[in-house]
C-alpha cells in the first residue's frame, strides 16, 4: 500500500511538472508541488489556469493505473507533448503541439491549419513569368529591382538594389 | 488614399530590419505615408518577435522552455505550423530546427515581406514591389502594360545579372552563398551544395516561394527534378561551373 502512495505522488509530481512546465522552470514547480502531492485534485486547478496546454502521451502518466515502470518514467519525463488552443489568425485556424524534453522543445507540430498563405492579395496574373536569360550589365539593363543571394545591412550599401533606390528617390 | 503629389513618381522607402534592408517601391496609385509606416513597424515587431538572435524575443524563449507556445502571438503558432508543412513539401530539405535548434528563419522573412506587401495592398496600393535583403514581393506592374523586371544577381560576377525575370504580382527569391557565406544547412551536409551557385525561384507568394529556394539550394543535385515537380514555381539554377539550368515551363520572349 505504502509502495501504492509513493507510486500515486510520484505521479502527481510528474503530471504537476507537467502542466507547470508552461510558465515556471520544471524544477522549482515540481518542488512546490510537493506538499499537494496527496491530494491529486489540488495540484490541477492551480496550474491549468491557462487551460490549454494540456500534457498527452509519451510515456507517461494521465489516467493510467499506477505502475511501478511507467510512473518511475514519469517522475523523470523524458519528453513531454503538450497541444495548444485553436487560435483563429487572419491566416486561418491554426492549432500547434508541441514537443519538449529535457527542457527543450524538439518538435513542432500542427493539429490544425487552414491558409497559412494570405489571401489579401488579389493575384490578376496568372500568366507565367517571363525569363530573359541574357546576361546584362547593371547599367544597361532597364530593371525595376535585384534578386540575389541575402545581403546583409553592410552589403546594401553596395549592392545593385541600393543604387537602384537612389536613383528612384 | 492616393498622393496628392505627382503620382507617376514613385514611392519609395529603406528601412533596415532583421540585419539586412528592405526595399519598398510603390507605384501609382500611391499610398498614404502612414501606410508605409504601419509596415515598417510590422516589420520590426516581426523581428522582435521571431529574432534568433535576440534572447528576450519570442521565439528564443520558446525555444528554451520559459514560454509557452500560447502565450506568444498567434503568427508564431501559424509560422511553425507552416515550417512544418514546408519540410513535409520539400522531403525534409526546409527545416524549422536546422542543427535540431528550433529556428524559422527560412521561412519568416519571406513571410513578413509577403505580408507586408498585403498591407501595402489594402491600404489602396496595387502596383508595388517590396524587396527583402534580395527576396522579392511585387504586386501588380511597374507601369501600366508593363511588368516588373528582377535583375537576378550574378554570383560569379559582382555588379552584373545573369539573367532578368519579369512578370506581374511576381515574387522571386535566390538562395545562394554570394553574400552570406555558407549559411544554408542541408540534412545532406555542405558539400551537396557545392555544385550550385544559386537557386532562383519565381513564383506568387514569397512566403513559399523564398523557402522552397532554400530547400532547393539544400537540395543540391537534386534540386533540378524537384522544382520540375512544383507546379507553384519556377526556377533558374546557376552552377558553379558557369552553366544554367530553368524551368521549361517559364515564358520566353
Amino acid at each position: 500500500m505504502k509502495r501504492v502512495l509513493l507510486t500515486i505522488g510520484a505521479t502527481v509530481v510528474g503530471i504537476v511538472a507537467l502542466l507547470s512546465f508552461k510558465t515556471h522552470g520544471a524544477v522549482s514547480t515540481a518542488a512546490s508541488g510537493l506538499p499537494s502531492a496527496g491530494l491529486p485534485s489540488a495540484g490541477l486547478p492551480a496550474t491549468s489556469t491557462s487551460a490549454s496546454p494540456t500534457p498527452s502521451t509519451t510515456s507517461t502518466t494521465t489516467g493510467a493505473p499506477p505502475d511501478p515502470t511507467a510512473s518511475s518514467a514519469s517522475s523523470a519525463p523524458s519528453s513531454a507533448t503538450y497541444t495548444g488552443s485553436a487560435i483563429t489568425t487572419r491566416y486561418g485556424i491554426v492549432q500547434v503541439k508541441i514537443t519538449v524534453s529535457a527542457k527543450n522543445i524538439t518538435d513542432v507540430g500542427f493539429v490544425q491549419l487552414t491558409a497559412f498563405d494570405g489571401r489579401s492579395q488579389q493575384i490578376n496574373s496568372n500568366a507565367a513569368p517571363i525569363l530573359l536569360q541574357e546576361t546584362l550589365s547593371a547599367q544597361s539593363a532597364n530593371i525595376d529591382s535585384v534578386s540575389g543571394a541575402s545581403y546583409t545591412s553592410d552589403g546594401y550599401v553596395q549592392s545593385l538594389q541600393s543604387a537602384l533606390d537612389k536613383a528612384g528617390l | 488614399m492616393s498622393s496628392p503629389t505627382d503620382l507617376r513618381r514613385p514611392q519609395r522607402h529603406v528601412e533596415a530590419c532583421m540585419g539586412t534592408v528592405f526595399s519598398f517601391d510603390v507605384r501609382a496609385p500611391g499610398v498614404d505615408s502612414t501606410a508605409i509606416e504601419s509596415v515598417a513597424r510590422w516589420l520590426h515587431w516581426v523581428d522582435d518577435v521571431f529574432s534568433t538572435y535576440q534572447p528576450s524575443s519570442q521565439i528564443s524563449r520558446l525555444a528554451h522552455g520559459d514560454l509557452s507556445i500560447d502565450d506568444c502571438a498567434p503568427e508564431v503558432a501559424a509560422v511553425l505550423a507552416r515550417c512544418r508543412e514546408l519540410t513535409a513539401e520539400t522531403d525534409g530539405y526546409f527545416s524549422g530546427y536546422p542543427d535540431g535548434k528550433l529556428d524559422p528563419s527560412g521561412l519568416v522573412k519571406g513571410w513578413a515581406i509577403q505580408r507586408a506587401s498585403e498591407m501595402l495592398t489594402e491600404a489602396g496600393s496595387s502596383n508595388h514591389c517590396v524587396n527583402g535583403g534580395g527576396d522579392v514581393q511585387c504586386a501588380g506592374s511597374a507601369h501600366p502594360g508593363q511588368p516588373w523586371r528582377i535583375g537576378i544577381a550574378d554570383p560569379a560576377r559582382t555588379g552584373e545579372f545573369a539573367a532578368v525575370i519579369a512578370g506581374t504580382d511576381l515574387a522571386v527569391a535566390t538562395s545562394g552563398t554570394t553574400e552570406r557565406g555558407a549559411h544554408i544547412w542541408s540534412p545532406d551536409g555542405p558539400e551537396s551544395m557545392a555544385q550550385l551557385a544559386s537557386v532562383t525561384l519565381a513564383g506568387r507568394r514569397l512566403a513559399t516561394i523564398d523557402a522552397c529556394a532554400t530547400a532547393a539550394y539544400a537540395m543540391g543535385a537534386h534540386a533540378r527534378d524537384w522544382i520540375e515537380r512544383r507546379t507553384d514555381c519556377y526556377g533558374l539554377i546557376l552552377y558553379a561551373d558557369g552553366s544554367r539550368w530553368s524551368s521549361p515551363t517559364f515564358a520566353t520572349t
